[in-house]
């Protein structure tokens, strides 16, 4: 298991240092610090292993999380820990850094205590944790309140307390999802898939239970009604730890009881019949060797009535670049020679419309043989639909011991599709 | 001075006093009212509020004040806060306390802890009990032997029935971290019942609950099909768990199961579809848990191509993956190549090579090579795609390339010969040892299309002695195939690389491989053809493939490190633990019963010997310890120094125990002319080199055309039986197996036979199988005989062979001066044996020495009487002692064995000592 956890800043210094097994030394402290915070290489592998001791480790800004061992651990336990562990400090005190760290060390220290017993990860949901480390010291609860906190801790439903109450009854959907794409220059998809995520926040009394449904092929196609149509396949989803995934193995019906606030209830993975909101014509011309005429249309494909906004062309130049000079029909377009590219952005576009950009580069002469990789076009959007095509049926919500039913809750739905990598080869 | 005056001292307010004493600045004081604490606790005061105070005085170098401490630790260790605060009425106190108190890593400290952690194993509050159940595992690691005594591991056992699910995980995680350092105890009693608490457990458990309880269940051999059916049908919703580590372990448990399921049946065929998305979603998660399922696909995809043939797509690599991801993601796109998808494949690869990161663009390089090797229809393709990528004359491209064409040249020869001349073109710019070895190659090899190949050859000839010893080597062959191809125009070239290869150099190697070929070329160029341009073995892709049985073995360790690594975990783990290696499940009932015996003359026959062997049980061996993981072949017996020489393709025909045999045959039938060309470490090399010559065990005549070969090596601690399988039968063979009759030695093989791929007519495949001797025992006669079946898919045959004593002398075998004096003393005399060695001429420190590189070790070394009389020692793995007296005159050693337990060991020993003498002698005489 975990024998230490680390955690440094940018220079390496040490801000955690907290070690479970007798076979990690005060040295492993270093061997990291030396062998891979302060390589000359780039990292090559988020696993190391110096002199016997396998070092595990993620960045956020510039902090370094590192976590040691010198068994066979389960690896990809170790990552999902570090995961966690960012997500629960970003829940007690904000942002990863130097400085929050070192305001908060010893709440820390306390949850270090508490999420990784010998090494083993414990329960680390935080709607769990904040109930007993509080940074107040154990306050002089009841006897009940305090059975009522390990059995939480513990229990089956260990992401949500009992007796939560609120005088609206209320919940949000967002359906989030990222469209990543890869098109050769003829526009030919080489791969395109859509990860989306189902993040809600709920403000619910009591236990509800709850039952969620979208426009999944297989549940619509078992009904046997419906336009098929307009369901979805859905390749692979995971989903939060309230879900009842026998229930969703046998039945395919999602049914669980909320955490308390926002949370992330699934993540599902599509790649058919996506929706690819733009479309990038690239057409690249090499005149000469100190000069490229670069002509980009993007056109948009969804219903004209709806409107993309944060629109982002990314048009990469060699690096021998000396200046551009470019003209664009709408939005606005700058050279950043920083970034080797050009940035070419637009504010909205509403849908079937179609835009264009063309650039001349000038180059400098250079001797070096290596030929300009021509990185891909890359693009950046947000539009009001999802994708994929999914749709969010309903969720129904079920208290049965308070007196509210599903109808008393309001509940809010947003679909939001995002640009992954989405890029276009020229 | 006496102490006494510390219980004299009796006032009113002494604690106080005391305790001001214990906080003095002075040592002396301290020191002074330590033992006034002490002495105060031995007349039966109360002082255990003085805690705090003592134990920081333990901060001390005085070793006196220090063991004060500790008596008075050990005394009140009971009424410690620790121990009353887990009586505390707060659950999350007493939780604290027991979780800290397994933190004390004090040996005589924990000892008081054992009650209270007691208490805590069966508190009311879950909490508790399972902060308490990981307490076990933090005082096994401090303490074993007392937490065996005490009982806890019952207790534990007893929570994996707890009601509350953290608590059973919390358990079986503890369960499962000791039990591997007592590998062979049922620690964990996996049971059907068990099993199936589990299974409700890792319904309701946190997402790390559920890990442990996965990570456990993967330990567990179903009985039969329909429970390894029951419980992956309760494991498959698992691979929905946001959490991947949750996935991973899931998948260990299905791959490993899959193993017992019927290959025919619906449900293996619905399992396998849907492992395929979940490995799939992992790359969808941030980068390291990419690179951590990458690494656990590529194993995947190696044991079973199968899940994931569709998807070669999702590994294609994004312009901004972390290089860690596009490098693995690469080797995965090679392994799931095929001719449905080469042509996009290939557009990839060609994209690749444009980057920037230079080990990714060799590797996009290799990639494209290793493609033209696996898939044949697109060989062509990969060689101009190649030919493309040389034009671009980026250093690096352009000599990556060049190796691989080199391994297409070998894979196709005769067919892409027309690109040579691009390749020459190139010849200037490679400044890489691979590349220049690979181009050198390639002009030896087809010097009698290359116009200028002697200018060509000869311009490297230049700076021989600057370049690697690789490209040495090659060069050296290549010359002499060149000179076998033009003799006329060429003699001069050979005759100076010959002279610089063996005069010139300190490189035994290459000094040895330029006298083999000028006696090559001198006294029979004939044949100095055949053995110099034979035909050479074609290569396959399967050379990059993780060795099988390494591959089950990290197939039972996905998600783990070591399938990170790719290394099984004692590579990377100190100590006791990970020692225990893992096994895929085998498949009851799967090879039916072997065919009756027709082969009565190869064998002995004997009733119940027969009975034996037919019930080929092809279960996995029992027990199994270290396995080397190294290359088979002789070439371990060298201890790596003739590996390039192996390694190079040219000068033997299969790097191989058949091409050395050859080799052997061929050097021994050009009788030798003299010693005075031949370097001793050559003649080592022939020593070593003879005892692998093969014995033909199975004539092809009585098996049916399989004709197997052998013999027996003892190499870095582990035993081999280094085998040569010939396919001389019109069919191909499959499903091979192996097993022992029971022997004296209880010999059995460590690991089933590894013939993965079916041995095709006229094919030989060479097989170095490790043996252990933990199986039955049954005296033989004679002793050393060793009874063999082997299965295909035609037969069983049987056969026997002798198996030479040396390869039992363990390494340990040598005893100690006083035992061995005593021990000679006490063998009665009927067990001594006397034999004479003849015309030996070596003095006894020779004798010695080459004797002990056999692990036969002098004890004692005396002169009588103008003899030397050595005294010698060596051990059985069965831990047999044999004690010998060499006695050497000049002319006229005499050998005198003494045995210590079993004299009938003693008459095979005698051939086994005479090999091994002989063996110099013959070497020094020659």
């Amino acid at each position: 298991m975990i024998g230490g956890l680390f955690i440094y800043n940018h220079k390496g210094e040490v801000l955690i240092s907290r070690v479970y097994r007798d076979d990690i030394g005060r040295n492993a402290v270093d061997a990291f610090r030396v062998n891979v915070i302060h390589a000359r290489q780039q990292v090559r592998s988020p696993v190391t292993n110096i002199a016997r001791t396998s070092f595990f480790h993620v960045k956020r800004s510039n902090i370094w999380l590192a976590a040691v061992t010198k068994q066979n651990v389960n690896a990809a336990m170790v990552f999902e820990f570090l995961y966690k562990m960012c997500d629960v400090m970003t829940a007690y005190f904000g942002k990863i850094s130097e400085e929050n760290i070192k305001n908060n060390f010893v709440l820390i220290y306390e949850l270090l205590d508490e999420i990784l017993d010998f090494g083993y990860p414990q329960n680390s949901e935080t709607g769990a944790l904040k109930t007993f480390i509080t940074q107040q010291g154990i306050k002089s609860q009841t006897k009940e309140e305090q059975s009522q906190i390990t059995s939480q801790v513990t229990g089956q439903i260990g992401w949500r307390r009992e007796g939560i109450k609120y005088r609206r009854n209320e919940l949000f959907l967002d359906v989030l999802e990222s469209v990543n794409l890869l098109m050769s220059p003829q526009g030919q998809v080489l791969s395109a898939h859509v990860s989306g995520r189902v993040v809600m926040k709920s403000y619910l009394s009591g236990m509800p239970e709850c039952k969620f449904g979208m426009n999944d092929k297989i549940v619509i196609d078992k009904q046997g009604k419906g336009d098929a149509t307009v369901s979805i396949a859905i390749d692979d989803c995971t989903f939060h730890q309230c879900v009842r995934l026998s229930k969703f193995d046998s039945e395919r019906s999602i049914s669980f009881i909320p955490p308390d606030g926002e949370y992330e209830l699934m993540r599902y993975r599509t790649t058919k019949d996506i929706i690819l909101p733009f479309r990038v014509i690239p057409l690249v011309r090499e005149v000469g060797r100190t000069k490229l005429e670069v002509k980009v249309v993007i056109k948009s494909n969804f219903k004209p009535s709806l409107l993309a906004q944060k629109i982002e062309v990314r048009i990469p130049t060699p690096l021998n670049t000396s200046g551009v000079q470019v003209i664009c029909m709408k939005g606005k377009a700058k050279y950043k020679a920083s970034e080797n590219a050009i940035v070419w952005k637009i504010k909205r576009m509403a849908g079937m419309k179609e835009s264009q950009i063309s650039a001349e580069i000038e180059l400098l002469p250079t001797n070096d043989k290596k030929k300009w990789a021509r990185p891909p076009i890359s693009m950046n959007f947000e539009v009001p639909f999802a994708p994929s095509g999914l749709k969010v049926r309903y969720l129904k919500v079920f208290e049965p011991k308070l007196n509210y039913s599903d109808h008393d809750v309001i509940k809010w739905v947003r679909y939001i599709g995002r640009s992954g990598i989405y890029e276009t080869r020229c | 001075m006496t102490d006494s005056k510390y219980f004299t001292t009796n006032k009113k307010g002494e604690i106080f006093e005391l305790k001001a004493e214990l906080n003095n600045e002075k040592k002396e004081k301290r020191k002074e009212a330590v033992k006034k604490v002490i002495a105060a606790m031995t007349v039966g005061k109360d002082v255990s509020s003085l805690f705090p105070d003592v134990v920081n005085c333990m901060q001390t170098d005085n070793l006196e004040l220090k063991k004060l401490v500790y008596l008075y630790l050990m005394n009140y260790a009971k009424s410690h806060p620790l121990c009353t605060d887990c009586e505390d009425p707060n659950p999350l106190i007493r939780a604290l306390a027991v979780r800290t108190m397994g933190c004390i890593r004090v040996d005589k400290i924990t000892e008081y802890l054992c009650e209270p952690l007691r208490k805590c194993l069966k508190d009311e509050d879950p909490y508790v009990r399972k902060t308490a159940a990981v307490c076990v595992a933090k005082l096994h690691d401090i303490n074993a032997q007392m937490v065996e005594d005490q009982g806890f591991l019952d207790s534990l056992r007893d929570l994996i029935a707890d009601s509350n699910p953290m608590v059973v995980a919390n358990a079986v995680a503890a369960l499962s971290e000791i039990s591997e350092s007592h590998p062979n105890s049922n620690l964990l009693d996996l049971n059907p019942q068990n099993i199936n608490k589990l299974l409700t457990a890792l319904n309701e458990c946190t997402e790390w609950g559920q890990i442990f309880i996965l990570d456990c269940l993967s330990n567990y051999n179903p009985k039969d099909e329909r429970e390894a059916q029951s419980i992956c049908e309760r494991v498959t919703p698992r691979l929905s768990h946001a959490n991947s580590a949750v996935v991973l372990s899931a998948v260990k448990v299905l791959m490993k199961f899959l193993e017992l399921l019927p290959k025919d049946s619906d449900y293996y065929i619905t399992l396998l579809k849907k492992l395929s998305p979940p490995l799939v979603t992992l790359l969808s998660g941030e980068p390291e848990v990419q690179y951590v399922a990458l690494r656990n696909i590529n194993l995947i995809v190696q044991k079973r191509p199968e899940i994931l043939k569709q998807e070669i797509k999702v590994f294609f690599v994004k312009y901004n993956d972390p290089i860690y991801v596009k490098l693995e993601k690469l080797d995965i796109m090679i392994r799931l190549a095929s001719q449905a998808n080469i042509a996009q494949v290939l557009a990839e690869l060609k994209e690749y090579a444009t980057e920037v990161d230079v080990d990714f663009v060799r590797k996009a390089v290799r990639a494209i090579g290793r493609c033209a090797i696996k898939v044949e229809q697109s060989a062509e393709r990969c060689v101009s795609t190649l030919l493309d990528l040389i034009q671009t004359k980026v250093n690096y491209v352009v000599q990556e390339a060049i190796v691989v064409i080199r391994d297409i040249f070998r894979k196709y020869p005769n067919k892409y010969e027309s690109i040579i001349a691009t390749l020459c073109e190139n010849l200037d710019s490679l400044d890489e040892p691979d590349a220049r070895a690979a181009m050198i190659w390639i002009v030896g090899e087809y010097a009698e299309r290359i116009d200028n190949a002697d200018e060509l050859l000869e311009s490297f000839l230049e700076g021989f002695h600057d370049e690697s010893t690789q490209v040495q080597l090659t060069l050296l062959t290549a010359i002499v195939k060149l000179f076998l191809k033009k003799p006329s125009e060429t003699q001069e070239l050979v005759q100076q690389v010959l002279s610089l290869a063996t005069q010139d150099s300190d490189n035994p190697d290459l000094r040895d491989r330029g006298y083999i070929y000028w006696r090559l070329l001198s006294t029979d160029p004939v044949t100095a053809k055949e053995v110099v341009l034979s035909e050479k073995p074609l290569i396959s892709e399967e050379t990059d493939l993780i060795e099988p049985t390494l591959l089950d073995e990290l197939i039972c360790h996905i998600g783990s490190l070591a399938s990170v690594y790719h290394k099984p975990p004692n590579a990377f783990v100190e100590g006791s633990h990970g020692i225990h290696r893992k096994h895929l499940p085998i498949q009851h009932g799967s090879s039916g019963p072997a065919a009756p015996v027709d082969q009565p003359q190869v064998i002995p026959s004997q009733g119940d010997l027969l009975g034996d062997l037919l019930n080929l049980d092809l279960g996995p061996p029992v027990n199994v310890p270290q396995v080397c993981s190294m290359q088979m072949g002789a070439v371990d017996l060298l201890g790596g120094g003739l590996d390039s020489l192996v390694s190079d393709p040219i000068i033997i025909m299969h790097p191989t125990l058949c091409g050395w045999k050859n080799i052997i045959y061929v050097l021994l039938s050009n009788s030798w002319s003299g010693p005075g060309l031949i370097s001793v470490d050559f003649l080592l090399l022939l020593a070593v080199l003879n005892f692998c010559v093969l014995q033909v065990w199975l004539p092809a005549a009585k098996a049916k055309g399989l004709e197997i070969s052998g013999t027996f090596s003892r190499r870095q601690g582990h035993m081999y039986m280094d085998m040569s399988f010939t396919n001389k039968a019109l069919q191909h063979m499959t499903d091979f197996a192996i097993q022992f009759n029971k022997n004296s030695f209880g010999m059995i093989p460590t690991t089933p036979l590894a013939v993965h791929t079916p041995l095709m007519p006229n094919q030989s495949i060479d097989i170095s199988l490790p043996l252990n001797t933990i199986g039955p025992v049954m005296k033989m006669d004679p002793l050393n005989n060793l009874q063999v079946a082997v299965k295909n898919n035609i037969d069983v045959f049987y056969f026997s062979c002798l198996i030479p004593l040396s390869i039992f002398f363990v390494e340990d075998g040598k005893m100690e001066r006083q035992v061995f004096l005593a021990t000679w003393k006490d063998i009665p005399n009927e067990n001594e044996l006397q034999y004479q060695i003849k015309e030996c001429h070596l003095n006894a420190d020779t004798v010695s020495g080459k004797l002990q590189n056999n692990n036969i070790y002098t004890i004692a070394k005396r002169n009588v009487e103008g003899q030397d009389m050595l005294y010698q020692s060596l051990k059985l793995t069965n831990g047999i002692w044999i004690l010998a007296e060499l006695r050497i005159q000049p002319g006229n050693p005499n050998y005198t064995v003494k045995n210590t337990l079993n004299e009938k060991v003693c008459p095979n020993l005698w051939p086994v000592l005479y090999n091994i003498i002989w063996m110099q002698l013959w070497m020094y005489y020659s």
